[in-house]
């Protein structure tokens, strides 16, 4: 993606957003690029304590927006993976401290005077104010949806709202996903997804407990644990591909099938 | 090949409905509002030709990045 700026969204709550934020900042980190994750989910961070960094933050976004603190002051800076920085959101506040002046001026310093080759943007859940502020700054997206009802609908709406900003760059990533349901038709498959929304994948991240104990242990699986066939990878697979990079998609076969050990026999993926 | 004696899949289900449901959203449409114009349609229509009334349809498609309204309203065929 030629998009330095790229806000994470989906607008339905808990399908992965600050997951896929902290993962695919992680790996793009490791990858070389200096990469910052900003929170604007204000009054209800996370993306702090995903990465395992909730012990060192001191100021937030909005002690930036309001000149409390230098901007340079706020970054925390991920001691394992070099040029990785988080910018958190403020856990005290609510929605209404944001500004999208301010958001994409604090956007524009990281990149223009700070450094950075990438700007990686969790967005809240909703389509009001907050993800409108995350979105404003923003020239790429990634949209994470779960293979299920109520994700798909609100990531049909979250599309609209994004083109309506005139943001070109927007790709698709379906998270959680599930081989074995997929199999019995009682999920939705990759293709019928994207049939339904209309834009381009960037990744498929399967349904993987390892998630929950990386998370657990505040600790980015693409880093910790980037095995075959895991979430890890898949998030690995995903950066690589924003950065142009041409890496196939892995294709989840539920294991045990003669098919997928054949496939399998013969090197494929 | 087996899946072919098998009930329909739930995910067939979900992506119908999904289909259905996004081109209201899309329209900015409610399913009752599309009930008041097929009504509508129908009375303009009879004023011109005889219409049958029944098995009528009246949807909105997506066809590729375009919405198309599509309207079956059966003729009353005159003996």
């Amino acid at each position: 993606m030629d998009a330095k700026a790229i806000v994470v969204t989906s607008g339905k709550g808990g399908v992965g957003k600050t997951t896929t934020t902290a993962n695919v900042g992680a790996a793009l980190a490791q990858l070389g690029e200096k990469v910052a994750v900003v929170d604007t989910d204000v009054g209800l961070r996370n993306l702090d304590v995903v990465m395992g960094l909730e012990g060192r933050v001191v100021f937030d976004l909005i002690d930036v927006f309001e000149g409390k603190c230098r901007l340079r002051q706020a970054l925390i800076r991920d001691k394992r993976v070099e040029n990785l920085h988080l910018l958190a959101a403020s856990q005290t506040r609510d929605k209404s401290a944001l500004s999208q002046a301010r958001m994409q001026e604090t956007v524009t310093a990281l990149l223009e005077e700070e450094g950075f080759d990438r700007v990686l943007i969790d967005s809240p859940a909703g389509i009001e104010m907050g993800f409108q502020t995350a979105a404003s700054a923003a020239q790429g997206a990634l949209v994470v949806v779960n293979p299920e009802v109520s994700s798909v609908r609100d990531a049909d709406r979250i599309i609209g709202l994004l083109e309506a900003r005139e943001i070109r760059e927007v790709r698709l990533i379906i998270n959680r996903l599930r081989p074995e349901m997929v199999k019995r038709g009682d999920m939705l498959e990759v293709d019928d997804v994207l049939e339904i929304l209309g834009v381009k994948l960037i990744g498929i991240v399967p349904e993987d407990e390892k998630i929950l104990v990386s998370t657990n242990l505040g600790n980015p699986i693409a880093i910790s644990d980037p095995s075959r066939n895991g979430a890890g990878l898949a998030f690995r697979h995903i950066a690589q591909r924003l950065r142009g990079e041409e890496v196939p998609q892995i294709s989840y076969e539920p294991p045990g099938g003669l098919f997928s050990s054949l496939r399998r026999l013969f090197g494929g993926s | 090949m087996f899946g072919l004696f098998r009930r329909k899949k739930s995910k067939d289900h979900l992506k119908e409905r999904l289909k259905l449901v996004l081109s209201y959203d899309r329209a900015k449409l409610s399913p009752g509002k599309m009930e008041q114009l097929k009504n509508d349609l129908l009375e303009v229509i009879t004023r011109y030709f005889p219409m049958d009334g029944r098995d009528t349809d009246v949807r909105l498609e997506q066809h590729g990045d375009r919405m198309v309204l599509i309207a079956n309203l059966p003729m009353r065929q005159e003996a």
